[in-house]
């Protein structure tokens, strides 16, 4: 089996600038990813990339996978990561398509996703009313009758988006209160077509062919809404599943120390999978940079 | 023969523009439906995919939900 000097586990802001570097530092390597972008395309407005004082999420990815293609870089996109253990001196990544890859350095750019709500009816209505989206959805739900579910920031959002399209929106928050900057929970609860429901949490989530309606318990009292559309936005895990042998926080997150090391030899991460303090595209980007070059001088040590 | 190629999406969706950019990459025409402001296009995807999720595309009557580049690839022999 062919060896490489690197693989590279994603394709968001890390992924892609560690790629440069590789690239740059003539390394053999590859890039095995999803997608390309990762939460980073699904990003509106930013307004805080140097150099950028205003681009679309879609747009900066556009540039980002330009400037990694400009290097005729190795990309396997589409194919997810199922494995990652170190043996012996070499790092075997298994995959979703049956392929094994060996490498002496990983970098683990994989990001995070959506939580999921984790109760019945979710996975049997994904795409079906259930959404994790609402950026891409929510167009379709035009004069329907929808429920955010969350209580942060990306719920606001959602709940905002989606009162210009729905004729109603609620919003099931958990929480007594709701978290979030205090400018866009006042123009939530300024909307009039917005019900906003706190203490309150989904049992169920039920429907034929589509969802029609959601079970959910407001403070003590059992109830059903007749609702078309559940828009889940209760926050993100990382993609750190398919590593057992690293370390980890509570939150999943891989702990790193400041050269992108984690406690296995050869394996870096980089980027919002990992523990770093905040989470921002050009933080990732910045870490997706160190690990490649944390990388090159672990090849040049051993 | 060209294959009849319909894209059914939303403005918003980074896959919807991805996709249209992959078509438009290998010089294939196809009719663009925004899902969002065309209710009856928006129930057309639904009837033929069983699903909400955008994109979906239709070439030839054959449905591909989602930015599937290997199965649009083989589907129009690419």
């Amino acid at each position: 089996m062919k060896i490489y000097d690197l693989i590279i586990i994603g394709a968001g802001p890390a992924g892609i600038t560690a790629s440069v570097y590789a690239a740059r530092k003539r390394m053999d390597f590859l890039v095995i990813t999803g997608n390309i972008g990762g939460q980073a395309a699904w990003s509106g407005d930013i307004e805080n990339y140097t150099g950028y004082q205003f681009v679309t999420g879609q747009e900066l990815v556009r540039k980002f996978e330009e400037h990694m293609r400009s290097y005729d870089t190795n990309v396997k996109e589409g194919e997810g990561v199922i494995e990652v253990e170190r043996i012996g001196e070499l790092i075997s990544v298994k995959t979703n398509k049956e392929k094994e890859y060996q490498a002496k350095t990983v970098i683990i750019a994989s990001g995070k996703r959506s939580k999921e709500l984790g109760v019945p009816g979710e996975n049997e209505y994904k795409n079906k009313g259930v959404t994790y989206c609402a950026t891409c959805d929510g167009p379709l739900f035009s004069g329907k009758t929808v429920a955010v579910i969350g209580g942060g920031n990306s719920a606001l959002d959602a709940a905002l988006q989606l009162a210009r399209i729905a004729r109603k929106v609620y919003v099931i928050n958990n929480a007594p209160k709701f978290g979030g900057d205090t400018i866009m929970r006042q123009k939530v609860e300024k909307t009039v077509n917005v019900e906003i429901l706190n203490d309150s949490s989904v049992l169920a989530i039920s429907g034929d062919k589509f969802v029609n309606s959601i079970t959910i318990k407001s403070g003590k009292e059992e109830k059903k809404l007749f609702i078309e559309g559940v828009f889940v936005e209760i926050g993100l895990i990382p993609n750190s599943d398919f590593v057992k042998a690293v370390e980890k926080n509570n939150l999943g997150e891989i702990k790193i120390n400041n050269r992108n090391e984690t406690n296995v030899p050869g394996l870096f991460a980089a980027g919002d999978v990992t523990d770093v303090p905040e989470k921002q595209i050009v933080i990732a980007a910045g870490e997706g940079s160190k690990a490649c070059l944390s990388a090159f001088r672990y090849l040049a040590q051993h | 023969m060209a294959k009849n190629v319909k894209v059914y999406s939303t403005p918003t969706c980074p896959w919807c523009i991805r996709t249209k950019q992959f078509l438009k990459d290998n010089n294939i025409a196809f009719e663009d439906y925004d899902v969002g402001s065309d209710h009856a296009k928006a129930d057309e995807m639904v009837a033929k995919s069983g699903q909400m999720g955008v994109p979906v595309v239709d070439i030839e009557g054959e449905i591909i939900v989602g930015f599937d580049k290997e199965r649009i690839k083989a589907s129009l022999g690419l």
